[in-house]
């Protein structure tokens, strides 16, 4: 089922939570609503629920407006951040809830719903945990629970509240991936909200980045790492470097270095945003314009080495090198080298006065 | 070390103690002081009460406990509590989730006006009745017109009582609930349950013995209620009396061992509220643990 949200607005009291943004999410898709705290993520999240109402807009399922409805009306499976499950029912009368109150036209057989919520706890791998209750079981195993218990009425859609917030890492990483592959088995739209960015990219078929209200931009995973279209966020998923730079024809210079930029770049003050990927150490200025660095430290433990190198006026840049690469250079404490982006991105300051 | 070193140190280690344990002479201490306290002003009355309410034989206990007027304070002192008690735990548990589970203009007044009772003399609120319903009250004439009598008869006594047991069950749940929050119910709501779905199936089991425990004390102050009920009875024997003022009728007229027979049902009244009232605390203690240890 496809969902959209046109032009949602909601404030409480004096704070706006979320400021004219519209979504659309599409049939089977998986999406992750990704930001800082209030950005407006779960708001958002709750008003395409129906646990919340917003001031003005409209929320669609499937083209039709279900804006009117309430939270019992819309069929939507809610998992909530710290997972809400009913503290005295077991686990097994917390699966089939959904079921049991159901209109006694509609309502299975006793046995239907038996065999349904059994089918189900072994599709989150906790059959033969049915007996026990909420408080009996771990966080990740209550997590499941609580999406099983969403599942059990057969939802449009699924929609998660920071599933995984209040888990350890470990058992996060599991669930992330669990989840990927019980998505793409019942191939259910999805939408979950998260801070946790390495989350959102990993799992997601499209992040949705929210900040203030407002989404600051929506494409897959590569695109908004790779081509972040604002400054906020290139700066919110993972980690940048950011030089102040004169841009003039093309070219931008920055402490006396001079670097390529693109062509339509404006000329004036920015700020060039390189990923410490790219950003390219040497040992001779072979051309004129690299920037002189001072190596800080280098961290050789991990995938890539990390080098934290200080310029001429004091600014600390990061950047990552391979292995082999890191081998290569075989750089010491202290040393002068030079750096170089292979890529950038040129965003500009917004003045206020 | 010198010599005088390693005697110091054997002193200092003679003792190993934790730091964060009291010596047992305070313990024990301590746990006397308490049980003293404890047998002087709850143990030694309730012995007194029962021993002078079978001072005068077994036969005049049985005649003062069904002498007409004992047993018409008895049922009245039934149906204040029987009327009392459900609409006062009804309303508590209103009163309980609106106040925890939403905001809305006249909250905190409304969270006020729920301690007044507490915090003004029973007698007080007895003689508000009086003024409000009394023959020379507000509602006086009109009452009066309609041939409605409140104050000196039945009503009277069921509204003072209502009134100074209306917090019981609202200030007990109110924390409870406050504390649980609204999610388990937004989560019944978005499987499909209907508002009565969801208050009896997550809402009240939830809450079960915090509810229970408000019940407990609610009844044993409706049966025991005495400086309201006093001012607003007008102490008509046989018909306006519940069983505390019966109590006292009887001690004024120097029927000790009848005072104290009648006084000795009430005493057996606390005595199973307390148990109940220990019960309760215990299953919940015990859930409140494991939802903690989880």
């Amino acid at each position: 089922m496809s969902i959209e949200a046109r032009s949602i607005a909601k404030r409480f009291g004096s704070f706006t939570a979320l400021d004219d943004t519209s979504l659309s999410v599409k049939e089977g898709e998986l999406v992750a609503l990704l930001g800082p705290s209030g950005s407006g993520k779960t708001t958002l999240l709750r008003i395409i629920a129906g646990l919340d109402f917003a001031d003005t807009g409209s929320v669609h399922f499937d083209g039709e407006d279900a804006t009117e409805r309430s939270a019992r009306e819309r069929r939507v499976g809610f998992v909530f951040q710290h997972y809400a499950l009913f503290r005295h029912m077991s686990v097994f009368e917390n699966v089939a809830f959904g079921l049991r109150v159901l209109p006694w036209r509609r309502r299975p057989a006793r046995t239907v719903i038996a065999a349904r919520v059994h089918e189900l706890l072994r599709l989150v791998q906790l059959d033969g945990m049915a007996q026990r209750l909420p408080s009996q079981l771990s966080g990740g195993q209550r997590q499941r629970v609580a999406l099983a218990r969403a599942l059990a009425v057969q939802p449009r859609v699924l929609l998660l509240d920071e599933p995984f917030g209040a888990l350890d890492a470990r058992v996060r990483r599991q669930l992330r991936r669990w989840l990927r592959s019980l998505h793409d088995e019942l191939g259910m739209t999805t939408v979950f909200v998260t801070h946790d960015q390495e989350e959102a990219l990993e799992l997601a078929d499209r992040v949705v980045v929210m900040n203030q209200g407002r989404i600051e931009q929506a494409g897959r995973p590569e695109e908004v790492y790779h081509s972040p279209a604002t400054r906020f966020v290139a700066e919110f998923l993972g980690d940048v470097n950011v030089f102040h730079a004169r841009v003039e024809g093309g070219e931008a210079r920055v402490e006396g270095a001079r670097f390529e930029v693109a062509r339509e770049a404006e000329d004036g003050h920015a700020l060039l945003y390189v990923r410490p990927h790219l950003l390219e150490i040497v040992r001779d200025a072979a051309t004129a314009g690299m920037l002189p660095v001072r190596v800080e430290r280098v961290l050789a433990a991990g995938p890539t080495v990390k080098v934290e190198l200080l310029t001429a006026s004091g600014e600390l840049l990061q950047a990552d090198l391979t292995q082999e690469k890191a081998r290569e250079l075989q750089l010491e404490k202290g040393e002068q080298v030079f750096v170089r982006p292979r890529e950038n991105q040129v965003f500009y300051e917004d003045y206020t006065i | 070390m010198s010599e005088s070193d390693w005697t110091l140190q054997s002193m200092i280690s003679a003792s190993p103690r934790h730091a964060a344990e009291d010596p047992p002479w305070a313990r024990r201490t301590l746990t006397a002081v308490a049980l003293v306290f404890l047998a002087l002003f709850l143990g030694l009355p309730l012995l007194v009460v029962f021993a002078h309410a079978l001072s005068a034989g077994l036969d005049s206990f049985g005649n003062a406990v069904s002498d007409p007027a004992a047993l018409s304070a008895i049922r009245l002192t039934l149906l204040v509590a029987a009327i009392s008690v459900p609409l006062n735990a009804v309303f508590g548990v209103s009163a309980a989730w609106c106040i925890a589970k939403f905001d809305f203009p006249g909250k905190r007044l409304l969270i006020t006006a729920i301690d007044l009772p507490f915090a003004v003399s029973p007698v007080v609120s007895g003689l508000v009745f009086v003024l409000l319903f009394g023959a020379q009250g507000l509602l006086g004439p009109w009452l009066q017109d309609h041939g409605i009598r409140i104050i000196f008869a039945v009503p009277g006594i069921v509204l003072a009582t209502l009134f100074i047991t209306f917090p019981f069950v609202a200030r007990e749940l109110i924390p409870l609930m406050q504390e649980q929050g609204p999610e388990e119910e937004q989560a019944a709501l978005s499987l499909g349950a209907s508002g009565w779905q969801m208050f009896w199936r997550v809402t009240l089991p939830n809450v079960r013995f915090g509810l229970l425990y408000g019940i407990v004390l609610l009844n044993a102050r409706a049966m025991g209620e005495f400086g309201a009920v006093s001012v607003v009875s007008g102490h008509i024997r046989g018909r306006t009396n519940t069983m505390p003022l019966h109590v006292e009728i009887l001690y004024n007229e120097y029927q000790t061992a009848a005072a104290f027979a009648v006084a000795s049902l009430l005493a057996l009244l606390a005595l199973v509220t307390l148990c109940l009232k220990h019960f309760l605390e215990w299953r919940m203690g015990r859930r409140q643990g494991a939802a903690d240890a989880a």
